[in-house]
């Protein structure tokens, strides 16, 4: 008994030692300070990446800029679908080269722009995003109240879910997003309850079951966004939005901002990019031509590629004027 | 063992009620009585002598509510410090430009050659290759042409849904995913069956492994190696490992003792035992070990997609965007096929290995010239394809099937969600599910005063086990309250419970179906394959316009997902009781429901527990998906903590889960007394 104890301690050593061995072998090859994989893609002349967030809005951005910096100027344009905090991070890294709509991340604007200065603005996109909470216009037809908080208040009762506990179900989205409806209600002392959806294709999916079986519904919603253009929704009115009323997030009473959507690169990418930094700074349009190429990959089912192509085909002014 | 306990009260003793002063007599008296209770009742007696004893002082001090807030750690503000100093210091701090770097550069340049290679050899030498080799696994013979038919099928499939180049990524990420953890899970597999304390030592690493969700560990190894494959690559190889491990520790340990015994006695060194003789009888549970990697591996394939990976789970990913089920499954079935493909492949490899070692010999012979055959074929094939300028698969041959499972999805929603005659619909059920089981439950639990459930938990391991599990079971509990995601983790528990009854109901039922009647496990084996292997992501949306936004659409994404382990696990175990002792009661008149209940389900017993072990492993995996369907609680805090880039939030969340599993698991598993020879 106690020789193949023995036996087994002496495997085992053997099999540790082949193990620490093989490590060693792998440390001493790569002994070398690493890559930081800035110098890769940032600043290279033929080819840059573009981040492709989860909504349909900033996948019609990426298609055309894509599109017309592949056919007028001859870039390689790779494109890479992740959340927004992570693209943040990755275009600090050089991993990619331009986010071309961002809603507003204070906090990564602060360490990524102010502090460590490895992203720098890449100007207005054009598009204006609109928070706000939405209810069905067959609703608020039939009950005009409903269309300022008050007013919906007394409703509250038609909105309760199974998942609401009692109280009106405020359907939220993607925890993506920033929402400060906790809040709202809270401070508003209203008889309602956000509902998590936690994700943004739950949501939509939702909004399109209720919206078909005509029922009373209230969520958190934004323009631009595809869907509009199926379902016909009414704005809420909350308290007027004034600058600083949401400052302290836990205090907020008021309306979302408008919020002019911004691009923004790399640093060494803004620099060293050539044609394709400056096309990207220039790159702007509005809401209508977001949401007609977003209609194109939605309800006509083209590719991302295919919309683009019909889109600048029909508008070779815009383009023109990008690449000026 | 009853005769010994008189003589060493002890742990009763210490449980006695505090203040009386008792004679010796009473204590006689209780001892007495003690003496002749179950060993159960004795503990359960203990337990309750000392919760007789801490209740009260604890209610007084902390009160009876919630987990108490005096007793929580914020570990929030360590884990955000720890995250801004890897932003601040990961493109200058040498641990990062000698080390974590070379990895995360290493790993691309591994992913990408693979890519390079796949897409070189173009449609027809991948394919090629595929197929031989699936016929090389399978014997070269007439077995092995059925194998071959099905990688056939595989990648016909991949290319037919137009998902050809992204099917090669995925193959490229996963080919380098597999082979590291391979290595890793042998490696830990190779310690742990060869010595005890590593194996203890490791176990729990494993299950935590195995229990902490993907979506929780994603963001540091983001902040750490970047988007793409490296972070893609280390979250699936911490997943998929751990089988290799346990099935390399396993065929190690079990491995014949008599042939051991033989090496040793004519003289093998300790490393030729273990070359010669120990390895290569765990041949089997080796290949069992990579099957179950491949398998893991390939479930990581969306999640990964998360942080800019790329391949098949970014295409159902940007699917889900536009609320488009039949694009999402048509990138989620290649994924199905390739896990298919392999199965078979490796399964038949490893079926081969079963047959007596004397016909090695002649097989070997034919082995040899049917590699080069494959060989051969292969780089024809590749040939062909350059000459012919196949390199990608032809535009013409894809079939679009987004279309009609669209119609056919929106059909079956509209007639099943609401309206239906007398049965009311999905919708209807879900809210009455909601209403009248999910609510009360999570109503009581969070109700019921902290102290109260932790004596619960206590009670209820000490049913099943000694005091170790517990213990551990408590410890676990208290562990997320700790942590400050009390209130959470009890509403997820109601949603994991429901969940978890479900499945062992439906599970055990059809299990015992398909244990009896041949052709119903038949037709039930594709259908489990592939609620097995087919992403979540792809049912979220049917999901939730049959049940509704909410915590029902969790639930029965939880058990669409957990039931076919529970089904194959309970067909199996009631098929493999013995024939003699069912033989036996048919002879004795039993009847077909008697058989089942008294000797059938009995003998299953093992099966079952591990059924119910599954269950809850599965369930807890699924708790992810359940916070992006509406289940809120934890799951939404991890999916919350990735996407806002909070590490004080998802790794909590994460931890707590990982702690439900431990209680969950001391509270169905008995204490198996180890037995070290």
């Amino acid at each position: 008994m106690l020789h193949t104890h023995n036996r087994q301690r002496r495997v085992l050593r053997t099999s540790l030692t082949l193990i620490a061995g093989l490590g060693l072998t792998v440390a001493v090859t790569g002994c070398g300070a690493a890559d930081t994989g800035k110098s890769g893609s940032a600043g290279s002349t033929d080819s840059l990446t573009l981040t492709v967030p989860s909504w349909v809005g900033a996948e019609a951005n990426v298609a055309v800029a894509k599109y017309v910096l592949e056919t007028e100027l001859d870039y390689k344009v790779n494109t890479k679908q992740m959340g927004e905090v992570i693209a943040w991070d990755a275009l600090s890294k050089g991993t990619i080269d331009a986010v071309l709509e961002d809603w507003g991340h204070p906090k990564q604007e602060a360490q990524y722009v102010d502090k460590q200065k490895t992203v720098v603005s890449g100007g207005d996109l054009g598009v204006t995003g609109h928070i706000g909470w939405f209810v069905p216009k067959y609703w608020a037809d039939a009950n005009p109240e409903v269309t300022t908080y008050k007013g919906l208040n007394k409703y509250a009762a038609q909105l309760k879910t199974s998942e609401s506990g009692g109280k009106g179900q405020l359907l939220e989205g993607s925890p993506d997003y920033v929402t400060f409806d906790d809040a709202i209600i809270g401070n508003l002392d209203l008889d309602l309850k956000t509902v998590y959806a936690g994700s943004e294709a739950a949501q939509i999916t939702q909004i399109q079951q209720n919206y078909k079986a005509k029922k009373p519904f209230l969520t958190y919603w934004w323009t631009p966004q595809w869907l509009n253009a199926q379902v016909d929704l009414v704005e809420v009115k909350l308290p007027e939005y004034k600058e600083g009323c949401d400052a302290d997030p836990k205090k907020v009473a008021c309306a979302y901002p408008n919020t002019p959507l911004q691009k923004w690169l790399n640093a060494d990418f803004a620099k060293d990019g050539g044609k394709a930094a400056a096309f990207l700074k220039n790159f702007k349009w509005t809401a209508d031509d977001q949401n007609e190429v977003a209609k194109m990959i939605t309800q006509d089912k083209l590719s991302a590629d295919e919309a683009a192509k019909k889109w600048v085909t029909a508008n070779p002014d815009a383009v023109k004027g990008w690449l000026a | 063992m009853s005769t010994l306990i008189p003589e060493k009260p002890a742990p009763e003793k210490t449980g006695s009620p505090p203040g009386g002063p008792q004679g010796p007599a009473t204590r006689s008296l209780l001892l007495r009585r003690l003496s002749v209770m179950s060993p159960l009742a004795r503990r359960l007696t203990a337990l309750a002598a000392l919760a007789v004893v801490l209740v009260p002082f604890a209610a007084v001090l902390w009160g009876s509510g919630a987990w108490p807030g005096e007793l929580g750690v914020d570990v929030s503000g360590p884990l955000d410090d720890l995250s801004q100093w890897i932003v601040d210091n990961r493109d200058t701090s040498p641990v990062f430009l000698y080390f974590l770097l070379h990895i995360s550069n290493t790993s691309v340049d591994a992913v990408d050659g693979v890519y390079s290679v796949l897409d070189g050899l173009g449609w027809p030498g991948v394919t090629a290759a595929a197929v031989l080799l699936a016929w090389c696994a399978g014997g070269a013979s007439r077995a092995g042409l059925k194998v071959a038919a099905v990688a056939l099928g595989a990648f016909a499939g991949c290319g037919l849904l137009g998902m050809w180049d992204p099917a090669m990524l995925t193959l490229a990420l996963m080919t380098v995913a597999v082979a590291v953890s391979v290595v890793v899970g042998f490696a830990l597999g190779l310690a742990a069956g060869l010595s005890r304390p590593v194996d203890r030592a490791l176990r729990p690493v494993l299950d935590t492994m195995q229990v902490l969700p993907a979506f929780a560990y994603l963001l540091p190894f983001v902040l750490v190696f970047g988007t793409g494959s490296p972070a893609a690559l280390l979250a699936t190889v911490i997943y998929a490992a751990p089988p290799m491990a346990r099935l390399t520790a396993l065929g190690l340990r079990d491995a014949d003792p008599s042939v051991l015994e033989a090496s040793a006695s004519l003289g093998a060194s300790s490393r030729q035992q273990l070359l010669k003789a120990r390895l290569p009888l765990a041949r089997k549970e080796l290949l069992l070990g990579l099957n179950q990697t491949i398998m893991m591996a390939l479930s990581m394939v969306v999640i990964a997609s998360v942080i800019g990976a790329g391949g098949l789970g970014d295409e159902v990913y940007s699917a889900l965007s536009t609320v488009d089920v039949g694009a999402a499954l048509a990138a989620g079935i290649p994924i199905v096929l390739i896990a298919v493909w392999l199965d078979r492949t490796t399964e038949a490899a490893g079926e081969r290995i079963g047959a007596p070692p004397a016909a090695d010999g002649p097989r070997l012979l034919r082995g040899g010239p049917a590699w080069a055959v494959a060989a051969v074929g292969t780089a024809v094939a590749f040939a062909v394809g350059k000459v012919a300028g196949a390199a990608q698969w032809p535009a013409g041959w894809t079939v679009d099937i987004s279309g009609s499972v669209n119609s056919f999805q929106e059909w079956t929603v509209d007639n099943l969600h609401a309206g239906v005659p007398v049965l009311g619909g999905t919708e209807v059920w879900a809210s009455n599910f909601t209403v009248w089981i999910l609510n009360p439950l999570r109503d009581v639990l969070q109700g019921a005063p902290w102290w109260s459930l932790l004596l619960l938990v206590a009670a209820l391991a000490l049913l099943v086990g000694n005091w170790r599990n517990a213990l551990g079971a408590t410890a676990a509990l208290a562990a997320t309250g700790v942590l400050g995601v009390w209130g959470n983790t009890l509403d997820t528990l109601s949603q994991v419970l429901a969940a978890l009854a479900l499945t062992l109901l439906l599970g055990v039922a059809v299990g015992i179906l398909a244990a009896r009647v041949g052709w119903v496990e038949r037709v039930l084996r594709p259908v489990l394959d592939v609620l097995q292997t087919l992403p979540q992501f792809v049912y979220l949306i049917p999901v939730v316009a049959l049940f509704g936004v909410g915590r029902a659409a969790a639930i029965t994404a939880a058990v669409a997902y957990a039931l076919p382990a529970v089904v194959r696990i309970t067909t199996q175990g009631l098929k493999k009781t013995d024939p003699a002792a069912l033989e036996a009661a048919r002879s004795l008149g039993a009847t077909g429901a008697q058989q089942l209940r008294q000797v059938q389900l009995p003998l299953a017993r093992p099966a079952l527990l591990l059924a119910v072990n599954q269950g809850v492993v599965l369930v807890l995996a699924v708790v992810i998906v359940g916070g992006l369907v509406g289940g809120g609680a934890l799951g939404y805090d991890v999916v919350f903590g990735l996407s806002r880039g909070d590490l004080g939030v998802g790794l909590v969340a994460g931890a707590a889960i990982v702690c439900l599993g431990l209680v969950l698991d001391r509270v169905t598993q008995p204490t198996v007394r180890e037995t070290d020879h």
